[in-house]
């Protein structure tokens, strides 16, 4: 998460002592950010505060005044005299304001929040031990935390539905649902589509879909995420892991520019699932659903396994020499990628240059939602700019080298992931060519290919991506890629070390940014990948407000004005 | 219809069971109907306001807030429209005073208001009135047509450049539509889940986030009255600090039951069940009495009240000594709330009474607030039980404990209302809550009243 730029300071009194916060923000963030949880269900930092869970109860005072004079009044020892209301009051909705009080730790305080625990739990079902929420369920922590460890109820329980199918991917446990209501302001507010609602009233409220409607919007998983307890379960993941033997891994998704930050949740080398990962400045705490489901093509039957000569399998090094060959010749063409990361763009570039290649680029471009699912369907292109692999806005397709194959301009192409049969090269002039393709997965043109190199998934490797509001963003691999594949920057520094002679090139990311600063005048220079590690650092996108980005006004995303050309 | 009692003081009631007067206009006319109107006309807004400031008039429905006071804070500067609302869900168990007004004399309700709409500036109001009312929506919605039709509301109200519109708007059933803010979300068409406050109070973000003045049916009918006699004079009327009549409601076990106009003070609640009441039935005695419709807590009939009232008298009264105005029932530790006094004499269970309230509260609680959700039903399901063979000698304190975790940790006044029930009635009546552990159905009082 980006830590909040300058913002004004006011101080308040916290459990007795003096601490500084930024103004406007609530007791619950005050107090979270001097190391006091205040539990909360209801309120989210994204979501409109709707004060009903009851759990964030604290007590408030703020200093007295006079009603005839409004002047301070003041204890004898010349202290602020305070006024404590009377009842506590929730944090979620009570905004910090100078000299405020406020008191989270008192035996008040916990009273209300064992009565509360007690509440919630006497028509739940505790049916943790088959709970897919287990373990990072809200209730149980809180129960623990702050709850009395016994109950008194020895009444029947609601009796509520079950295993309701919300939508295509959600599926609604209503008997464990405490009627927080994140999920309705969520379906509102940001994936702006209302249809879900409580019907009947008191403890016999009941979470549902409207009438012939479901939740079948492309931010229903969301509602999961966010939903603290185990009513609203994914059905994809329902039943599939523990999540405590989850292993969590940051990463950015790529299925469109928006890049989203996400965290990949894998056991023994296995994906399970994606979660989005708060960055107030890219996807707040969301994610679309389809971005959820890019791990499948991991272990996709596509997925390139073996380097390979003319079709037959052969060790990575003899595959590297011969593309080098290919290299050798002239009339190079690169068909580098927006699916590339930063790095992968960095070795590319000088590629080009030691080769004097021409450089082509297909844009991948689809319908833009507004929220995080942007036009631009690739997670790099401004790297491609940023790198100084293009200087132009690309084009949806290859007309360009089809062109400049019928000429005879290029006769060995390079290429990264793209499918040229599907972006415009014909394949009669594929075959006039001799074909480098280093990709994850195989096409209708990588068949083609001379060499394949094979190379690793998003998943598997490191690297950085520049986002439609140009933020650099860096993604961590969280599993291993298929035994003997190397990552794509291994196999381009040994292509490079290879086609310039020279010894000792490192595959270190951050020595790959040091190598690309030290030969590029660029808005990268600065920084490097182990920074990006710890932050995402927004880059100076100045320089190409020319262009016409694709990507229209989302959340968090507003296009640069288009300065006259 | 009840019979008048010589000792009432009819304002608000006045004409209500006349044989001769009827809900029509033509008869609210003639006993002087909308004059009053045309006197606040004659007046400045801000000087209408200042007229109900001046009377003191407290807010009828429940909180006993002071009217001219709530104007005050009203938001003018924000530029955006000012509604007014007439609150109509009258719901409380043991109140039925709102409905006698408008069914009996709907015009003096919209002269009311209207005299507050031109206070208050809105241009348009609304009067929320409760499902059950179906007749008296139809009276209301008559009554507004014929005023429309008379220039007495609507566009261009008496040929002024100020129009109000005034449109009846029918609720669904809930108990929650009396607390204001849920009201406010019943009338934008959503659920009625109040509001927190802060930030959403209806002065400054009321109906549609625009300021909003929401009164009681009987307040808004009192500021006709006000502007008859003007705020001073009206404040000389029942006690200082309890200015105006009430009109009480009596329900329960007492020879005549019904509604009753007096002033504020003017009688105590041993006259209001004795003489104007006309008693217990034969062979009774009391046992205990709800002096604010249900919500409020139960006083026992051999209880002694002692203390200081506000202005510094120190009282010691027994339950009959209790004066009918706003402060003595709070004196009393409870309250007047929406003057709905409901009596209860030897021959009911307590229990089954306090097992009646929850089950009312566990039905209307909206749902939204954890404490209020959960514990009315918990409460419910307890004092149910308790009443079916099942009680134990613990329930007593686990009740008292329950209802401690729900009161002042809601966003509205309803989780004091399911808590005060219970709170009063187990702590006043331990003995017989301990002893329903030991009662089967062999040992049960034949007298004991069935509630549920």
């Amino acid at each position: 998460m980006i830590s909040p730029t300058t913002e004004e300071m006011v101080t308040i009194t916290l459990n007795g002592k003096e601490v500084e916060v930024p103004t406007g923000i609530n007791a619950v963030e005050a107090a979270a950010l001097h190391g006091q949880e205040v539990p909360h269900y209801c309120y989210h930092p994204k979501l409109s505060v709707a004060g009903n869970c009851r759990m964030c109860l604290v007590e408030m005072g703020t200093p007295m005044r006079d009603r005839s004079t409004g002047e301070a009044i003041f204890e004898e020892d010349g202290s602020p005299k305070i006024g404590w209301v009377p009842k506590p009051v929730i944090g979620c909705a009570t905004n910090v304001s100078p000299g405020m009080h406020l008191r989270t730790e008192s035996d008040l305080v916990s009273e209300c929040r064992e009565g509360i625990m007690e509440f919630l739990l006497v028509n739940h079902p505790l049916d943790c031990p088959i709970c897919d929420q287990a373990g990072e369920c809200r209730l149980q922590e809180f129960a623990t935390d702050y709850g009395r460890g016994y109950s008194r109820y020895i009444e029947r329980k609601n009796v509520k539905p079950k295993r309701t199918r919300l939508g295509p991917r959600v599926t609604l446990d209503d008997e464990r649902c405490i009627l927080c209501s994140r999920c309705i302001r969520f379906s509102q507010e940001v994936a702006k589509d209302d249809v879900l609602g409580f019907v009947d009233r008191g403890s016999f409220s009941t979470l549902t879909c409207f009438p012939g409607k479901e939740l079948a919007n492309n931010y229903s998983l969301n509602t999961v995420d966010i939903c603290p307890v185990g009513a609203l379960t994914s059905t994809d993941f329902r039943f599939k892991m523990r999540v405590w033997f989850l292993k969590e891994t940051k990463s950015i998704c790529t299925e469109s520019s928006a890049g989203c930050n996400t965290i990949v949740s894998s056991r023994e080398g296995v994906i399970q699932r994606i979660t989005p990962r708060r960055n107030d400045l890219v996807n707040d705490t969301w994610m679309t659903d389809s971005g959820r489901d890019l791990y499948k093509s991991v272990r996709s039957e596509s997925r390139i396994l073996r380097p390979s000569v003319n079709g037959n399998d052969l060790p990575l090094k003899d595959v590297v020499s011969s593309a080098v060959d290919c290299l050798r010749g002239e009339k190079i063409g690169f068909v580098v990628s927006c699916h590339s990361s930063l790095e992968e763009q960095m070795l590319a570039k000088r590629l080009v240059s030691l080769t004097n290649a021409q450089t082509f680029i297909c844009g991948h471009f689809g319908d833009d939602d507004g929220i995080l699912l942007s036009a631009d369907r690739s997670p790099n292109l401004r790297g491609a700019l940023v790198t100084g692999l293009i200087d132009q806005y690309p084009n949806d397709n290859l007309a360009d080298l089809n062109d400049a194959i019928s000429k005879g301009n290029i006769e060995t192409v390079f290429v990264f992931d793209e499918d040229l049969i599907l972006s415009g090269v014909s394949k009669e002039n594929l075959q006039k060519v001799s074909m480098v393709y280093l990709g994850t997965h195989s096409n209708n043109s990588s068949r083609l290919a001379d060499v394949v190199l094979p190379g690793l998934s998003v998943f598997e490797k490191n690297g950085s991506f520049v986002n439609r509001s140009f933020i650099a963003q860096a993604f961590e691999m969280s599993v291993p890629g298929p035994a003997g594949i190397k990552s794509q920057v291994e196999v381009l520094t040994d292509i490079i070390s290879k086609l310039s002679e020279e010894e000792g090139i490192s595959s270190d990311l951050d020595e790959v940014w040091d190598i690309f600063n030290s030969h590029n005048q660029s808005v990268l220079a600065g920084t490097k990948f182990s920074n990006l590690k710890k932050v995402s650092v927004p880059i100076d996108g100045s320089s190409w407000s020319h262009l016409n980005f694709v990507e229209k006004t989302a959340l968090n995303y507003h296009p640069i004005e288009s300065e006259p050309k | 219809m009840s019979e008048q009692s010589p000792k009432e003081r009819r304002i608000i009631l006045k004409y209500a069971d006349d044989p001769a007067y009827s809900n029509r206009i033509d008869c609210y006319l003639r006993v002087g109907g909308y004059q009053n109107l045309k006197k606040a006309f004659a007046m400045k807004p801000e000087e209408v306001g200042e007229e109900v400031l001046k009377s003191g008039v407290r807010g009828r429905g429940g909180a006993g807030f002071p009217a001219g006071m709530k104007w005050k804070f009203l938001d003018r500067k924000s530029g955006k429209p000012i509604y007014l609302i007439c609150n109509a869900d009258e719901s409380e168990p043991g109140t039925f005073k709102d409905r006698q007004i408008m069914y009996k004399d709907p015009h003096q309700l919209i002269e009311g208001m209207m005299i507050s709409a031109y206070a208050i500036g809105a241009s348009q109001a609304f009067i929320y009135i409760r499902a059950e009312f179906h007749e008296g929506a139809r009276i209301l919605n008559r009554a507004i047509s014929e005023a429309k039709d008379k220039g007495f509301c609507g566009n261009n109200i008496l040929g002024s450049d100020f129009s109000c519109d005034l449109v009846v708007h029918r609720g669904a059933g809930a108990y929650i539509c009396g607390e204001e803010t849920g009201l406010i979300e019943s009338l934008e068409g959503k659920r009625p889940n109040p509001r927190i406050k802060p930030p959403y109070f209806p002065a400054v973000l009321g109906l549609y986030q625009c300021p909003t003045i929401v009164n009681n049916v009987e307040t808004l009918c009192n500021v006709r009255h006000i502007i008859e006699m003007g705020g001073d004079e009206f404040a000389k009327i029942g006690k200082p600090n309890n200015t105006g009549t009430r009109i009480w409601c009596v329900s329960g076990q007492v020879m005549k039951p019904g509604y009753y106009e007096f002033e504020c003070g003017a009688l105590t609640l041993g006259q209001m069940i004795f003489d104007v009441c006309g008693g217990l039935r034969p062979g009774r005695s009391l046992k205990a009495v709800i002096p604010g419709g249900s919500s409020a807590k139960v006083l026992r009939a051999d209880e002694r009240f002692s203390g200081t009232l506000k202005d510094g008298t120190a009282f010691d009264w027994g339950l009959g000594d209790i004066p009918l105005d706003f402060d003595g029932p709070m004196s009393a530790g409870s309250m007047s709330g929406s003057g709905g006094i409901i009596v209860m004499d030897d021959t009911v269970d307590i229990v089954q009474a306090m097992a009646n309230i929850n089950a009312f509260y566990a039905h209307e609680s909206c749902g939204q607030c954890t404490p209020c959700r959960e514990g009315s039903l918990w409460m419910r399901k307890i004092t149910q039980r308790m009443c079916s063979g099942g009680a134990r000698k613990e329930d007593a304190d686990l009740l008292l404990s329950v209802a401690k975790q729900i009161e002042g940790r809601t966003i509205c006044a309803f989780g004091e209302a399911a808590a005060w029930p219970t709170q009063s009635f187990v702590t006043k009546f331990k003995d017989d809550f301990i002893n329903k552990a030991s009662e089967t159905a062999e040992n049960r009082d034949p007298k004991s009243l069935q509630l549920i």
